[in-house]
């Protein structure tokens, strides 16, 4: 089987990432929570830049440093997971539709405005021909991009696949997510979401994007070995679930060193996360990072980036912690993801 | 410098999110695309939009595009003898 090597990485998020080392986390007391603006103009040309949106910028510099961290010009596929796309654009260019009475409206934000605008971008940044994939599947996004990696690092000719995860937050639409009670109706402080008793969560714009190599290098990260997705669970069946996905890869639940959960603060789907936390993950050292970076449908790769991390440094920050158990060597992450109880998705990493 | 020339290099500027640009820095001969303002063919569809919007002119013949949208010259030239509103 092709190994798959985590050889470069950046993020983007409401959270510096040096949070990592300094554990001092940026509070919110919003339920929207922007990203931390970044020195786009440092490494993307202000032509290009000018017509970017949020998404688009985002994913792009992280894609040029995770490119520049693994030493390579060039990736051989891009896969970008994003459950919501550029709404942004979307946007712009339905409010443009109102006030110009459905006339002549600016072509721009309505090119831009399709899902696989930022592979797209990032292609034609990076002058890259291979294959170029967007997928959008809610809260496993960036897990299908993820499994469609291990599919294409199977060709003998390709060396190093680009995966990344990206959602951006636009003024109205993302607001709409209050009408359904995606977002809580009371204002909170983000690092007291975890005691919130209230349906909702509180949701951000974030991107992270990877250098996924078949060859382990000096720079690396993490091994990635597995990833499943499960649309619908019953939480029944939840453990079994777990189970049989570490039993396919020869491991059993003491084996795991730490487990990353995207408990998110909505009393309605946490049950999910609460039942392996008290169940078979136990003794087991939790970490959650929803408190930090919020909610999206492509934060899974937040996570993704937070195990690569610890893997690599061999700690695991206070800030993440959900529970006092230690993590003193790190050995097996595995990460478990679900938003509004669908959409589940497991991903396990490992040091190397 | 004529109204118009100001009044276009404002739009320019702003349909096309040319956010670190002063008016004066467009020189009313310098060639819009290419070397000069370095403008791609999405700002071009940016700019047929803008003369249709904001001086009712509709281009009809896509070849006329490269030479009224050289500059902010031949552009005030072309509106200004074509322009309905």
């Amino acid at each position: 089987m092709t190994r798959l090597f985590v050889n470069g990485m950046a993020s983007i998020s409401p959270q510096p990432e040096n949070i990592f080392n300094t554990g001092l986390p940026e509070t919110f007391n919003e339920n929207i929570l922007p990203a931390l603006d970044q020195d786009y103009k440092s490494i993307i040309k202000p032509m290009t830049l000018r017509r970017m949106s949020q998404g688009v910028k985002m994913a792009l510099f992280c894609s040029k440093r995770a490119l520049l961290e693994a030493e390579s010009d060039k990736p051989d596929a891009i896969l970008v997971g994003t459950g919501q796309g550029c709404m942004q654009d979307t946007e712009k260019f339905m409010e443009n539709m109102l006030v110009s009475e459905e006339g002549l409206l600016s072509p721009t934000s309505f090119i831009q405005s399709t899902h696989n605008t930022v592979a797209g971008q990032i292609a034609l940044d990076l002058n890259c021909n291979g294959p170029n994939m967007t997928f959008t599947q809610n809260s496993v996004s960036f897990e299908s991009a993820l499994l469609d990696a291990m599919l294409q690092i199977t060709d003998e000719d390709f060396n190093n696949i680009l995966v990344g995860g990206v959602d951006e937050t636009s003024k109205e639409i993302t607001g709409f997510q209050k009408l359904d009670g995606q977002i809580k109706e009371e204002k909170i402080n983000n690092l007291h979401l975890f005691r919130s008793k209230t349906t909702g969560t509180i949701i951000s714009e974030a991107a992270a994007f990877f250098i996924l190599g078949k060859h382990k290098t000096p720079k690396s990260y993490a091994e990635m070995l597995d990833v499943e997705i499960f649309n619908a669970i019953d939480i029944s069946d939840l453990n079994s679930s777990v189970l049989s996905f570490l039993n396919r890869n020869g491991l059993t639940v003491s084996e795991i060193d730490a487990v990353i959960l995207g408990k998110n603060g909505d009393l309605r789907f946490d049950l999910y996360y609460d039942k392996i936390q008290k169940g078979l993950f136990s003794d087991i050292c939790q970490i959650g990072f929803k408190h930090l970076v919020g909610e999206n449908n492509a934060v899974s790769s937040y996570a993704f980036w937070l195990a690569s991390k610890i893997l690599k440094e061999q700690t695991v920050p206070e800030i993440f912690k959900l529970n006092t158990i230690n993590c003193t060597k790190p050995g097996f992450i595995l990460i478990y993801n679900q938003y509004l109880g669908r959409n589940h998705g497991l991903t396990l990493l490992r040091s190397i | 410098m004529s109204d118009l020339h100001t009044e276009l290099k404002r739009s320019i500027i702003e349909q096309l999110n040319l956010e670190d640009m002063e008016v004066n820095e467009i020189e009313n001969d310098e060639q819009l695309f290419g070397d000069g303002l370095g403008l791609d063919s999405i700002d071009a569809l940016e700019l047929i939009v803008l003369l249709e919007k904001d001086y009712g002119i509709k281009l009809t013949d896509p070849n006329q595009g490269k030479q009224i949208f050289n500059s902010i010259n031949t552009m005030a030239d072309y509106i200004e003898k074509n322009r309905t509103r």
